[in-house]
């Protein structure tokens, strides 16, 4: 027993202040970006002026902006920015949610067909009718209609749900892509088509408060459920009988777990497209600076997706003369870092099933 | 305390596991649960932890089950503090998290075991005793009544054998706790059980005390080669054990 009385009384808990003052600093580095943010594309302002027009709504100073300057900061981008934040943070909340869920560090909304079943939904949306919130509406329609068909059929061929889950992914996403070219397919090629191409591809430039006053409430509570409930992602990533041996009802968590996640995912899908890899890469990225307990991981994940989309969302402006869609750059950046992520990390951030 | 009556478990429509059951462990008892590959013991085990429902019988388990997997595979390299403090989950709400008497009752449950300077390693870099230590440990955490462990000792070297045994028989030796545990090492039961429960297959069991079931003829019947239980000095003290004549 005398190791127990030399040990300090804070074994697990971590040293207090200084990971306060990493949370603080990781906060701020978010809202530094969101700010540059503000500044950057075809029409570039100065990092003063944002500062300045972002500081009048707080405390009254004189103008040393233009009328153009100030409507471009609030009413483009302030809305943009605001979006790529919130479906940064969204889709890697629910990407480090479901890894911990389905024990698998491969898995992301993409690759279990939320977004496949979403994007249907949100291109049925445009087809049919018009409007942000019929888009919604469907989207997370077909988001669960998705994600119930994958666990549906993984469940029934029993053994290895892992495996059978990601399957069934693979299937019902082939599925739901089938259904999106058939709806290109019949779309008037002169209006409804050119609309769902550029949607599908993902972009935050059609973003307004409108639109974000839409989408927001979803994702920030479902973010919210799934930031409570961060220690039962914990023990469901032990697996079920363990998990149900430690007094856990596994069935009802895990398909709450999925519903946040299906409602994030066809939220952003439906407010900015297919937003691919972020919520697959980001919580490898997390992981890599805090390790694999749920209860930092969840947070972090949060805000490096932020900062993440927004760089993203910035390099979408600028790089070339007209924007690049988000889908791509996501997926372009994202593929390759995936790939060295995987053959770096083996063994110290995650381990193979 | 568990209490089982007329116990019976099958899948399906298919042959039954086992059947016909009925034993009594009291409480802060040690009993060992024997038999070959494919009787029933893992099953029984799944039943006293409410995981699967007994096909046919009555089973009252009183009090606080926690339950020691054999092994823990978790893609997520877990420090062992944290893999310990889940066993606290029965007690924390679906949206909270572990306070700080979750992480006492952690720590404490660790200090027990004597494994606190583990508590910050990767739990699957540790060695296969000091994983059955911390998932004991983990079980211990949630205030348990009853352990109930499947296998503990197989997978180990003969030092870390001693080592989980011992700690057994003090966890329930100072606290009352009751321990049900599998085996497939007869010597296991003589070292810290009371009670033994052999699992034949089918409806054949015995259960009895450790002196009166763990004997050559029922070894003999279980197992289906010849074995002998041997005696001998050691210390001054008279150690049984038993010997499978393997050739």
């Amino acid at each position: 027993m005398s190791a127990a009385t030399e040990t300090p009384d804070r074994i697990g808990a971590g040293a207090r202040l200084p990971r306060y003052a990493l949370w603080g600093g990781a906060v701020a580095v978010l809202a530094v970006c969101a700010a540059y943010s503000l500044g950057v594309g075809r029409y570039p302002i100065s990092f003063e002026r944002v500062y300045g027009i972002l500081v009048s709504h707080l405390v009254p100073i004189d103008t040393f902006w233009s009328v153009s300057d100030q409507r471009v900061v609030e009413l483009i981008r302030a809305p943009r920015v605001l979006l790529a934040v919130l479906a940064g943070t969204g889709l890697a909340v629910a990407g480090a949610t479901l890894q911990g869920v389905f024990r698998n560090p491969l898995v992301g909304p993409q690759i279990i067909g939320v977004s496949s079943g979403a994007a249907f939904g949100g291109a049925l949306a445009i087809l049919l009718f018009s409007g942000t919130s019929a888009i919604l509406g469907l989207a997370v329609a077909f988001g669960l209609a998705a994600i119930a068909l994958v666990y549906w059929m993984s469940r029934i061929a029993g053994r290895n749900p892992v495996l059978m889950l990601v399957l069934s992914g693979v299937v019902v996403s082939a599925f739901f892509a089938a259904l999106i070219a058939l709806i290109k397919y019949v779309a008037d090629p002169d209006d409804k088509l050119p609309a769902i191409v550029f949607w599908l591809m993902g972009s935050f430039a059609t973003a307004t408060f409108e639109k974000l006053a839409l989408v927001a409430p979803p994702i920030v509570v479902a973010s919210l459920l799934l930031f409570a409930m961060r220690f039962r992602i914990n023990v469901l990533s032990l697996g079920d009988e363990e998990a149900e041996g430690l007094g856990v009802r596994v069935e009802a968590s895990r398909w709450f777990a999925i519903l946040c996640v299906t409602v994030i995912t066809a939220s952003v899908v439906a407010a900015a497209g297919i937003v691919g890899w972020v919520g697959l890469v980001v919580p490898h990225l997390a992981r890599m600076v805090v390790g694999p307990d749920h209860r930092l991981l969840i947070p972090a994940s949060a805000l490096v997706g932020g900062v993440y989309l927004l760089v993203i969302d910035d390099v979408a402006r600028v790089a070339t003369a007209s924007e690049i869609p988000l889908g791509v750059i996501t997926a372009l950046i994202g593929a390759p870092v995936f790939a060295i992520l995987l053959r770096k990390t083996q063994g110290s951030g995650w381990k193979h099933d | 305390m568990i209490e089982a009556e007329k116990l019976g478990f099958r899948y399906g429509g298919a042959d039954w596991i086992f059947r016909d059951h009925s034993f009594r462990l009291p409480r802060g008892a040690i009993t060992a649960i024997l038999g070959p590959n494919g009787r029933g013991k893992t099953t029984l085990l799944k039943c006293i932890l409410g995981l699967i429902r007994p096909t046919e019988g009555r089973l009252v388990v009183d009090g606080v089950t926690g339950y020691v997997p054999q092994n823990l595979q978790s893609p997520f390299p877990y420090k062992t503090f944290d893999i310990v403090l889940m066993g606290r989950a029965r007690h924390i709400g679906f949206f909270r998290h572990p306070t700080r008497a979750d992480h006492d009752a952690a720590r404490d449950a660790m200090a027990r075991l004597s494994i606190l300077d583990l508590a910050d390693r990767p739990f699957d870099r540790l060695s296969a005793g000091q994983q059955q230590l911390a998932l004991i440990a983990r079980a211990l955490a949630s205030r348990c009544d009853l352990l109930v462990l499947d296998e503990p000792a197989s997978a180990l070297d003969f030092r870390n054998q001693a080592k989980v045994l011992q700690a057994l028989a003090r966890l329930s030796d100072e606290t009352g706790l009751t321990v049900v545990f599998t085996t497939h090492a007869p010597q296991h039961a003589l070292s810290i059980a009371q009670s033994a429960l052999l699992m034949f297959g089918g409806s054949t069991y015995r259960h009895g005390s450790v002196d009166a079931t763990v004997t050559d003829e029922n070894l003999e019947a279980l197992y289906e080669i010849p074995v002998r239980n041997l005696s001998f000095q050691h210390d001054g003290r008279n150690v049984r054990t038993v010997a499978p004549v393997l050739v």
